[in-house]
């Protein structure tokens, strides 16, 4: 969008949320959750700091939006259940 | 009909993608406060890990205007926008000043006091992690005795600090209307909190708990956890000043022991047995003092 | 309406005129009279702004900023220690442009203390990115206000203005003054309406953190604005003159320069003293001009140098920043590079000492004598208590 200066706003005002951030990028570990211990009670929703335990609809099963999560682990200590667990990711 | 399993409201007013560490509790504050306030709300916020955080030029991740500013200045920026939105009739928008601990305790206690003293309609929020950790972890006004940071390094003592600047006293003495405590680990409060603050007239001062797990030395995994039991132990409690008067908002009977909470943090690790001892002294102190407002 | 007014209330009343949104105050000298003004219009209900008692003037720069993000035509004051401490807020308030408008009563800047006129404090602000204009006279103080607005608010400009009065001179002492109409100033000055504007039904960021890949390219801009603002300002003059019937000059005033064998560039109070003076030379048959400089930022550089058919260029100096020589004469000399005018530094008026006569007399004789003989030196302290008894 921006090619020269002719192109900037008149004052540095934003244009775009920052979706397209690949911060899923950043994490060793991934949040991996187990379905049949998951009681649905959206803890892990509710602490998410990076937005990415998605939970779609009042009954669905929480999961993870692979391309932001940071791998932080905090939905994973926080599960009461121990439903969510921390895997290495392979590379 | 079955409650809902959401003890928050479901909207989302921020977006993933933003730049904080992994672990750090400050977009979870943020994604707290704007939950609570809905669109119309603008945020204002000074030089910090909140100036990094919502992403860099053209990107942005959060809901709402927000305007950054210089690093003293949040609460008198809030008073102009709030200013200009009063002559325009736009009465109905809550302006929020966003700042840190570093920035609201040291370098911008004169505007602050000046905002709350002109009975500025507005929110300021203290994000409170303890230390300039923006710049890499120094010790601030809000920073409490004992914490390692990188100018307050372990070894001779350089710096003979009083502790953590009672910044809700000095708030209410300087005239708010309105004041609470709020912690990350409890959401529904913190929601609640900001509510009633909205809903109040004048200058509200939020005090947020918001644990660094990159400048406390901790595994990030751990952020609610600690936040958690920081109020557990009554190093944070969680309380308000309402209607001119103090009460607990989640009073803790049988406070754990602040080692529980001193232990997870790399921080603390150097403290001897004896300074946990003073630590938990001054906890019981400090907690009584408080509960004895409350009379 | 003539009134007998000091440019500090001409300044204020303007800012009525104006229409501001959002005034933010803080008391210094010598501008306190503009803050108290303001205050009494408000309170009154003659003036509709928002008045903001502000604790320091960072804080009042600052909440001015805020305010005109939401679309507030906004105004403060203030001088010397005050202007220095906004520093910061300067820049801020440029590099985001924002076209806040700012009489300044200049006064010099401790330490030692010393509360009385001089330029330092606004030609220590050269570089922050704000037009600058210089005021000969309480009328042109309140003109120049309601010009500012004009300017900065256009949108291929959005910078902030300094409206410079010479303080305690201009600040403090009564003159005439044509104030106009109402009716007149909301013929010439339209509703503020920036774009982009805080809208709430489309969130942006305004500030935020922008990297190397991209910082240049938002300097550039300013730059280029701020060379496009030369064009404003005369534009703006000219529809000024229309609306009120005055004029000034455009960027700098050419007074009896043309033939001139020596010329002294001047800006504020003293270019008032030095035409008269100028005169009274000319009655003697010795070929002597002004160049009144009226806009300092953006620097008139091509109305400089069209001086260098002129022998010989004096540079009046109300401060002194220990360069090589003081600031207008280096900008000056380096608007006339490459011409071969001979060149010097008249530094004189520091601290409230008074601009004379005598002063201005012993100028022009300097010039017409270094036009005949040659430079002697580069920078001369006019009035110093060398010992000498040149004065």
């Amino acid at each position: 969008m921006y090619q020269t200066y002719r192109d900037l706003p008149p004052t540095p005002v934003t244009s775009q949320t920052t979706e397209d951030m690949p911060t899923g990028t950043w994490r060793t570990f991934r949040p991996v959750i187990d379905e049949t211990k998951c009681t649905k009670c959206y803890t892990c929703w509710k602490f998410c700091p990076d937005l990415s335990m998605v939970v779609e609809d009042e009954d669905a099963y929480p999961h993870v939006d692979l391309d932001h999560c940071k791998g932080c682990g905090i939905c994973a200590n926080e599960c009461a259940k121990g439903a969510i667990s921390m895997v290495r990711e392979e590379q | 009909m079955p409650a809902s399993r959401f003890t928050i409201p479901r909207d989302e007013l921020m977006y993933p993608g933003h730049s904080a560490c992994p672990g750090c509790t400050e977009p979870l504050a943020l994604r707290y406060l704007l939950k609570a306030l809905g669109p119309r709300t603008i945020i204002n916020v000074p030089a910090g890990c909140c100036a990094v955080i919502p992403g860099v030029w053209p990107r942005y991740a959060l809901g709402v205007p927000m305007i950054d500013h210089a690093f003293e200045c949040t609460a008198a920026t809030s008073s102009g926008i709030r200013a200009a939105l009063d002559k325009k009739r736009m009465s109905d928008v809550t302006v929020v000043g966003w700042a840190g601990d570093g920035g609201t305790v040291d370098i911008g206690l004169q505007s602050l006091s000046g905002a709350v003293d002109r009975g500025t309609d507005f929110i300021y929020v203290m994000y409170d992690n303890e230390a300039y950790m923006n710049t890499g972890v120094q010790c601030s006004g809000a920073t409490p005795c004992g914490a390692w940071t990188t100018t307050t390094p372990v070894g001779k003592d350089i710096v003979q600090r009083r502790g953590k600047k009672r910044i809700m006293d000095m708030m209410v003495a300087n005239g708010i209307t309105y004041g609470a405590t709020v912690n990350i680990a409890y959401p529904e409060d913190f929601v609640t909190r900001v509510r009633i603050a909205k809903a109040t007239p004048g200058p509200k001062f939020i005090h947020a708990f918001t644990p660094c797990p990159s400048g406390w030395r901790m595994d990030p995994s751990k952020s609610v956890e600690v936040a958690q039991t920081a109020t557990r132990t009554g190093m944070f409690p969680l309380y308000e000043y309402r209607g001119g008067r103090y009460q607990f908002t989640k009073e803790i009977k049988n406070r754990k022991p602040v080692e529980e909470y001193l232990r997870l943090q790399g921080r603390f690790r150097h403290l001897s047995p004896a300074q946990v001892a003073e630590v938990q002294l001054m906890v019981d102190r400090e907690y009584e003092e408080l509960r004895s407002k409350m009379r | 309406m003539i009134e007998v007014l000091t440019a500090n209330y001409a300044a204020a009343i303007a800012a009525k005129l104006a229409r501001v949104d959002v005034a933010a105050v803080y008391p210094i000298t010598p501008q306190t009279s503009i803050s108290e003004k303001l205050a009494e219009m408000v309170a009154s209900g003659e003036m509709d702004a928002k008045f903001l008692l502000m604790e320091s003037e960072h804080s009042a720069m600052s909440a001015l900023i805020g305010a005109s993000y939401v679309g507030a035509r906004t105004f403060t004051a203030t001088s010397s220690h005050g202007l220095a401490l906004m520093h910061e807020v300067l820049m801020w308030a440029s590099g985001v442009r924002r076209p806040i408008v700012m009489p300044v009563a200049a006064r010099t800047i401790g330490g030692p203390w010393n509360i009385w006129g001089e330029h330092m404090d606004v030609i220590t602000e050269r570089d922050v990115g704000w037009m600058q204009f210089f005021c000969e006279n309480n009328q042109e103080v309140l003109d120049t206000v309601l010009m500012a607005y004009r300017v900065a608010e256009d949108p291929s400009v959005m910078l902030p203005a300094m409206v410079v009065e010479d303080g305690f001179i201009l600040s403090h002492t009564v003159d005439k003054v044509d104030v106009p109409t109402q009716e007149q100033v909301d013929r010439y000055l339209p509703r503020f309406e920036p774009e982009p504007v805080v809208d709430l039904d489309a969130p942006r960021r305004f500030g935020g953190l922008v990297m190397p890949d991209w910082w240049t390219e938002f300097r550039y801009r300013i730059a280029q604005d701020m060379e496009g603002a030369k064009n404003r300002i005369v534009e703006a003059e000219r529809e000024f003159e229309r609306v009120f019937g005055r004029s000034y000059g455009g960027l700098v005033e050419r007074y009896r320069c043309d033939d001139a064998d020596a010329v002294l560039v001047a800006a504020g109070s003293a270019a008032g003293t030095a035409k008269e003076v100028a005169d009274r030379m000319r009655d003697d048959g010795k070929k002597v001009g002004v160049a009144k400089l009226r806009v300092f930022r953006p620097f008139p550089s091509e109305e400089i140098a069209s001086l260098s058919t002129v022998p010989m260029i004096g540079v009046f100096d109300r401060s002194y920043t220990f360069g090589d020589g003081g600031a207008m004469f280096n900008e000056v000399r380096s608007a006339l590079h490459g011409s071969d005018n001979l060149i010097k530094d008249y530094v004189l008026g520091l601290g409230g000492r008074d601009v004379t006569v005598r002063n201005m007399e012993w100028i022009f004789e300097d010039m017409l004598r270094v036009a005949r003989e040659g430079v002697d030196r580069k920078v001369e302290w006019v009035g110093l208590r060398d010992g000498t008894g040149r004065w």
